[in-house]
């Protein structure tokens, strides 16, 4: 079926709130104006007011009282706009869902399912632009997902309401436009395990969410030059499915990570660490990484390119791989 | 202020005296069981504020909810934690009310829907607009009374979480206590209105300010209250005049205020005002205190050894209770 991953997030919306009369959609411009990425559009028609909630500019208290609302039995489903003003209620997200389970001595568990966008490209300037989904990676006691396909954007949401704890899900502001098959079947998903979305022998390249198409376009440039590239998706940020990665490193014995967050101290770090601690004699090649420059993304569209991980980038950086041999 | 109300029961007033003298002599041991490193961390004491929670906590039902903060440990014996359960998790121990995770800002009990114990200043309000939502949206006539002190109000939540609160009109009862200091920081310096109720009444809730040093003006407040948001299902604000005669914490060498202000408020203390009351009008007797006393002292000791015999989580167990299904 062909479909846009805008439509494929709204289809799992509505299903959700179709089928748990406990689910409810809260955050700003969410109902009247449709989401501002107009993901929620049309479904204030469909389910009310009372669950699909349009809330005053007041990130702190909204996502507090989807914590709040998450503990007195419901299943709130929290859109922040964009990850950059999760800044504004990052006290609620990391020192109380994130805590509550744990301080309580497991009594309460936080079922809140957070969603924000991320990502730069559609010269927004620093403001709109960052993806800062590696610090919610940093912080123990929640979960973060962040879906690349239509399979996952439809998929994840029923999962991330399934689980007992708070999930903050990633969406890449330039996916909700692109159109692509959706499969029937909604087994493919998975909120715990990475998917290998290409099969290769010579090298592993790493990535996730918005960068997963940029880094399967490079792997077919790649197959040009007689390099038969595999990539993963980690798809769940935390936990990280550190098995996945493994095996296709020590199949491949190289590996590049993407990542459109800024280097230092960005899960590309991460990654490379995880690698270098436990599969470092199984390398043929030091490790390297394709991350944002490190500067609050420009808006002019030449700069910003500059900034962003790119086809050619991630190319070049697997040919540099491939000519080493340690 | 509303006034005071002559004459109490005896029943009713044997019950306060012993809820707050419960509240003082426990937090008087805990002063003393920090000296010996048996309570560690921080400690925040609610001594001289005892009439808030005991006036106020019998307005609540079973089903009701309770938001504090890190001062909480009056609220938490209020609402009927054992203080046994909320020694031993000032000792850390594992038999605690919070299986010792949390300590002594952190004291949660899911059977009397008590969810903190936030160390956050301003953080419980947000929490307790989203308890009443699930409350309003599934049809449950209840209400989440939020504890906080004056100091909450200076922060953005409190001005996002009021006007939620009015905008929906949620059963929320705000339970503000003003004791003048936000640590070192008088209210005067941090606030540009002192009239802290006012705020309230700016986001159009129900709002009044009540003598926190006098536990029948508070249990008569937040009855009314109480009643209010019943019925109209919409929220009340109660600003708590009230004073800690302690430090803020254990760490606080008290720079910023003198031993006079403090004497002067101790002389409204609401456990001695209450006593001398009940006295006047002949209600009780001194046996009638010394009961109190002595019972409230076997249940502190009761208490301190239940603390002592608890146990240390094991290290291995390190790793619970960060996820839901993964220990
Ligand atoms: C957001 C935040 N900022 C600062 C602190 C440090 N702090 C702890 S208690 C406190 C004073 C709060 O005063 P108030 O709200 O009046 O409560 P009280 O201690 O008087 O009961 C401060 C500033 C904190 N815990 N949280």
């Amino acid at each position: 079926m062909k479909t846009t991953y805008r439509e494929a997030i709204r289809a799992a919306l509505r299903e959700a709130l179709q089928q748990d009369k406990r689910v409810f959609l809260m955050g700003e411009d969410v109902g009247r104006y449709g989401g501002c990425y107009a993901v929620s559009q049309g479904l204030l028609q469909e389910f009310g007011e009372e669950r699909i909630r349009d809330t005053p500019l007041s990130e702190s208290a909204f996502v507090g009282a989807g914590i709040g609302a998450a503990l007195g039995g419901m299943r709130p489903i929290v859109e922040v706009m964009t990850v950059n003003f999760s800044l504004l209620c990052l006290d609620q997200i990391v020192n109380t869902a994130a805590t509550l389970r744990h301080m309580s001595g497991g009594q309460f568990s936080v079922p809140i399912v957070l969603r924000m966008t991320t990502g730069a490209g559609r010269q927004l300037a620093a403001q709109h632009s960052h993806s800062l989904e590696c610090w919610y990676a940093h912080v123990p006691g929640l979960r973060v997902i962040a879906p690349a396909t239509l399979e996952d954007m439809r998929g994840m949401l029923r999962l991330a309401l399934d689980d007992p704890d708070p999930v903050i899900i990633f969406e890449h502001n330039a996916l909700y436009n692109r159109e692509g098959d959706l499969a029937e079947d909604n087994n493919v998903t998975d909120i715990r395990r990475a998917a290998v979305r290409r099969q290769g022998k010579d090298i592993s390249l790493i990535c996730y969410g918005g960068n997963l198409h940029k880094t399967l376009e490079a792997a077919e440039q790649l197959v040009l030059n007689g390099i038969d590239a595999e990539v993963i998706d980690l798809r769940s940020l935390r936990p990280l499915d550190e098995e996945t990665v493994l095996a296709s490193v020590r199949k491949t014995r190289r590996a590049v990570m993407i990542d459109e967050s800024w280097r230092s101290g960005s899960l590309a770090a991460e990654i490379g660490m995880r690698v270098a601690e436990q599969a470092f004699y199984d390398l043929d090649a030091p490790l390297a990484r394709v991350c944002t420059a490190e500067v609050p993304i420009p808006y002019p569209g030449h700069l910003e390119q500059a900034a962003l991980p790119q086809v050619e980038t991630i190319v070049s950086k697997a040919q540099e791989a491939m000519a080493q041999n340690v | 202020m509303e006034q005071k109300p002559s004459q109490v029961s005896r029943e009713q007033g044997l019950r306060w005296l012993k809820d707050m003298s419960r509240i003082r002599r426990m937090e008087e041991k805990c002063a003393e069981l920090y000296g010996q490193e048996k309570i560690r961390g921080f400690l925040h004491l609610y001594i001289g504020e005892e009439a808030v929670a005991a006036g106020a906590m019998s307005e609540l039902g079973e089903d009701d909810a309770v938001v504090a903060t890190y001062r909480e440990h009056g609220h938490a014996l209020m609402r009927g934690i054992s203080m046994n359960a909320i020694m031993a998790e000032m000792y850390g121990k594992l038999e605690g009310c919070s299986h010792g995770r949390g300590g002594s800002m952190h004291l949660f009990d899911a059977a009397t829907r008590f969810y903190g114990g936030n160390a956050i200043v301003s953080g419980g309000l947000p929490l307790s607009i989203g308890l009443a939502l699930a409350d309003k949206m599934q049809n449950r006539k209840r209400v989440t009374a939020c504890f906080f002190g004056e100091g909450a109000v200076a922060e953005g939540e409190f001005h996002e979480s009021l006007n939620l609160a009015a905008l929906w009109q949620l059963p929320v009862l705000f339970v503000c206590e003003n004791n003048l200091y936000a640590m070192g920081t008088a209210l005067a310096r941090s606030e540009s209105v002192t009239d802290i109720h006012l705020k309230a009444e700016s986001y159009g809730i129900f709002s009044a300010a009540v003598d926190g040093m006098d536990v029948i003006s508070v249990n008569t407040a937040v009855c009314d209250a109480v009643k209010r948001i019943r019925k109209k299902s919409a929220p009340a604000f109660l600003e708590m005049r009230t004073y800690r005669f302690r430090a803020h914490s254990m760490f606080d060498p008290e720079l910023y205020r003198n031993k006079e202000e403090v004497e002067q408020w101790k002389q409204l203390c609401p456990v001695a005002t209450l006593t001398a009351r009940l006295r006047a009008q002949q209600v009780i007797g001194e046996e009638d205190i010394a009961a109190i006393e002595n019972a409230v002292a076997e249940e502190i000791q009761t208490a301190i050894d239940f603390a002592e015999a608890g146990h240390w989580e094991p290290v291995e167990d390190l790793m619970k209770d960060i996820y839901t299904n993964r220990g």
